[in-house]
């Protein structure tokens, strides 16, 4: 047993985010040499959590202790110095550079008088990248690699820090089992020299594999933590799902017989998801769920024609030319994206610039723009929407919700057939979530056939009348509205 | 006709087989220009084909001359595109620089060297205001340096009012004539030294490795505990004090200043370096590739020269150049 001021202690952390917490008062305690994993659903805090250790994120609230001294690191390069690294689920590499040059970025062996030793480098990336069964070689650019290899590139990286405490988020996301065993087997061998762990992942089988102890997070609160990584698997997606489901969602309509959208085994050319078929009714609600880096964005941007696959994409029994976001568009599917600043609206633009870019074939026939036109399709867009704004405001001035409104409405006012919605929710609070609930509903009712991507399980199986549960890019299968609990989701999407 | 060279051209990056380590290390340092190398072969065939006069020895140290200036300038320009930035004002930085060392060696009465010395230092400061410009002030670095091009290209101007400034010591003139063993001049020397000495810089110091993290992404090099402000700041000092050096050597070349010298500079500075395999989004960039690229504009501008090639003719054909180099890049990159 190790004393409590060893090690790291995280006493009471709260993290208030305008409109949400992410954390509740949290304490947890990670011994030298111990490997404590930190379970829950997205958006359970862990995220968080690991973020405000590595310094990314500070707290609003509580305390840490690192090795007995008051830790509070202001940035990543605070926590590097003090020994903690993270290895952050989206990687963080050098495209252009080598393999061996980025394991060594910042840190370059050097010879007497400065000068980079390149044989040097080379060697101890080799070394670290071996123990981790990583068999390419050093000199190619990382931009070759696969996305395994990648992830790799960036363990051993975080592996050259010599930290006291690393911190793993997915860390096997797009590990095979043979790179997941090298990694289990290296942090077996860590751990014996005092190296402690904080293990973040949806996958019950590993940490059960990998942990010593076990917190599970929800809602930002820590629900319960176990002594021992031998805890049945039931009990912790009990403990991870936990509560009832809000009475946010309006009521479902059985959709019609006629089917609106066909997918045929698509797949994508990086082996991001693989064989996928499915159909979408009319007033349908399909749902696709997965963890984080299954493949749920890619597969719905490659049916929307934003990126390259293989298959076919039927809509009202007419083929869909892949790779083409106009052909999309033609066809009567839009998108609402997952990356609302990045994909969704033009942020520096007004409300109404913003409605009139997505209907300009509408709005300005024959390439001149009729003002009178645009003036009155925005105000319509943003009276049936309820956006809390006028055409001509600037969308920066706008709330996360409200943006998302602007993004629904631009894209509804074509009457679409299909419409597909990537998190439709992320980051905006309650009571936007339901006026777009009430949309998507509505649109149902007028017979679109809808497809939503979510990690919220609760919106997933809420909203939809059928889900797909997506795992490391194939499907797990389709539950029916009646059999599809969050238990049963949670178990197909991680095993 | 870069294009369809490129296609055979060895992949970036290649690894070098073992067998005699300095043909492995001249195979690597010449991987990554690409194309560009087998194009100026070719370039280089067909003019030697086309006309009598090319392919001589008097010619070849003609170009070796006429590149100089763009040479030194485009190290400087190498240095600040892998960081991911750019700098216009190089063109006008060598012009002040090249009237403050004729205005102190005339009316200041200043030795040479210290006109020198000094030349070098007003360029390395011009060089530091772009800098301050770019990480204190958060400008970007495409409206920082396009502001000194304009404010160094006025106090070029003012310091004579216009008038360019004729006659310097024969010594001094003799650094870019005057030719030891036969063919090398000082400025050549020169251009060689600091080619050798960055190349080197680049590859082999730890701040030379630091440039290419900041333009792949200076998030990472600043997590990796890089000086990313320090460093990047540093790059336009260097960029500025080669562009005055660039100064004194086309002051030696004309035996005069001038303050429109140098007018149009830093675009074809930004040519042979993206030539050369550079990517203006940083990251990506070898000074062989940068003189590759400055030993293409100088042999096309040579070689139609001598071919009685209209001025305006050229100025087309490099501009399709510049295209076809950078597009076979794309595509070689794509495949890759």
């Amino acid at each position: 047993m190790t004393t409590s001021d060893d090690g790291l202690v995280v006493r009471g952390v709260t993290k208030q985010y305008p409109g949400t917490r992410a954390l509740h008062d949290v304490d947890v305690h990670v011994g030298p040499g111990e490997c404590v994993a930190l379970l829950g659903e997205n958006g359970a805090g862990k995220s968080t959590l690991a973020g405000i250790i590595a310094g990314i994120t500070q707290p609003t609230e509580g305390t840490m202790l690192w090795h007995g001294e008051p830790f509070a690191p202001a940035s990543p390069s605070d926590s590097i110095a003090a020994g903690v690294g993270l290895i952050h689920q989206e990687m963080r590499l050098l495209p252009d550079l080598s393999v061996a040059e980025n394991v060594l970025v910042g840190r370059w062996p050097t010879r007497s008088g400065g000068w980079v030793s390149r044989g040097q480098m080379r060697a101890r990336a080799q070394e670290k990248l071996e123990q981790l069964g990583f068999t390419q070689s050093m000199d190619v650019p990382v931009r070759t690699l696969s996305v395994a290899g990648q992830q790799q590139v960036e363990i051993a990286k975080a592996l050259m820090l010599d930290a006291k405490l690393l911190i793993l988020d997915e860390p096997t996301a797009a590990l095979g089992a043979h790179e997941t065993e090298a990694l289990f087997e290296r942090i077996h061998l860590l751990k014996a020299d005092g190296v402690s762990f904080i293990y973040v992942s949806h996958r019950l089988a590993e940490i059960r594999q990998i942990a010593d102890r076990i917190v599970v997070l929800r809602d930002g609160e820590k629900v319960a933590e176990h002594a021992t990584a031998d805890v049945p698997q039931d009990q912790l997606i009990k403990e991870m799902v936990g509560r009832s489901v809000d009475r946010l969602f309006p009521e479902v309509r059985p959709p019609a017989d006629r089917v609106v959208l066909e997918v045929e085994s698509l797949s994508s050319p990086t082996g991001r998801f693989r064989d996928i078929s499915f159909e979408v009714r009319a007033g349908e609600v399909f749902g696709i769920a997965g963890i984080v880096g299954a493949g749920r964005t890619e597969l719905v941007r490659a049916i929307t024609g934003a990126d390259p696959s293989h298959g076919t994409v039927r809509v009202d029994g007419a083929e869909v030319r892949r790779h083409s976001v106009q052909g999309a568009i033609k066809a009567g599917m839009v998108m609402i994206p997952e990356d609302r600043k990045g994909q969704g609206v033009i942020v520096p633009d007004t409300i109404q610039d913003n409605v009139v870019i997505a209907n300009l074939d509408r709005i300005a026939p024959g390439g001149w723009l009729a003002p009178r036109k645009a003036r009155q399709t925005a105000a319509h867009a943003v009276e049936r929407f309820g956006v809390k704004g006028k055409p001509e405001h600037l969308v920066s001035s706008l709330s996360g919700g409200n943006q998302q409104k602007v993004v629904l409405a631009k894209w509804l006012e074509r009457g679409p057939k299909v419409v597909i919605l990537d998190e439709p929710t992320r980051g905006i609070d309650v009571g936007a979530r339901a006026s777009i609930y009430d949309v998507i509903t509505e649109l149902s009712r007028a017979g679109v056939a809808i497809v939503v991507v979510s990690s919220d399980l609760d919106e997933v199986l809420g909203l939809s009348h059928r889900v797909m549960v997506l795992s490391r890019g194939t499907d797990r299968g389709v539950l029916e509205r009646d059999e599809a609990e969050a238990a049963r989701v949670i178990e197909l999407a991680t095993t | 006709m870069a294009q369809t060279l490129a296609g055979t051209s060895a992949a970036p990056g290649a690894p070098t087989r073992p067998g005699n380590p300095w043909v492995a290390r001249a195979r690597a340092a010449f991987t990554g220009t690409g194309g560009a190398l087998l194009g100026l072969i070719v370039i280089v065939v067909v003019f030697s084909l086309a006309s009598p006069y090319f392919f001589t020895g008097r010619n070849l140290l003609n170009i070796v001359d006429q590149i100089t200036v763009l040479g030194i300038l485009a190290i400087g320009g190498t240095a600040v595109i892998i960081t991911g930035g750019i700098d216009l004002s190089v063109g006008s930085v060598l012009a002040l620089s090249t009237m403050v060392l004729g205005y102190l060696a005339h009316d200041g009465g200043q030795p040479m060297w210290v006109a020198m010395i000094v030349s070098v230092l007003v360029g390395a400061a011009a060089g530091a205001l772009n800098g301050i410009a770019i990480t204190l002030a958060k400008l970007p670095p495409f409206i920082a340096t396009l502001a000194m091009m304009s404010i160094a290209r006025g106090l070029a101007n003012l310091i004579t009012n216009g008038q360019q400034i004729i006659g310097y010591p024969v010594w001094f003139d003799d650094l870019s004539s005057n030719r030891m063993a036969g063919f090398l001049s000082v400025t050549v020397i020169v251009l060689i030294v600091l080619y050798v000495a960055g190349w080197a810089f680049l590859r082999y110091r730890s701040t030379g490795r630091a440039l290419y993290a900041i333009g792949g992404s200076d998030e990472v090099a600043r997590l990796a505990g890089i000086n990313v402000k320090r460093i990047t700041a540093l790059v336009y000092v260097a960029a500025g004090a080669l562009a005055a050096v660039a100064g004194i050597v086309l002051a030696s070349r004309l035996d005069s200043s001038q303050p429109t010298a140098g007018t149009g500079y830093e675009l074809d500075v930004i040519a042979a370096v993206v030539i050369g395999g550079a990517s203006l989004t940083g990251g990506v960039g070898r000074l062989t590739g940068t003189l590759v690229g400055v030993l293409i504009i100088g042999v096309l501008r040579n070689g139609l020269n001598l071919l009685g090639v209209s001025p305006f003719l050229q100025s087309i054909m490099i501009g399709v150049v510049i295209a076809g180099a950078v597009m076979a890049d794309v595509l070689r990159r794509r495949k890759a």
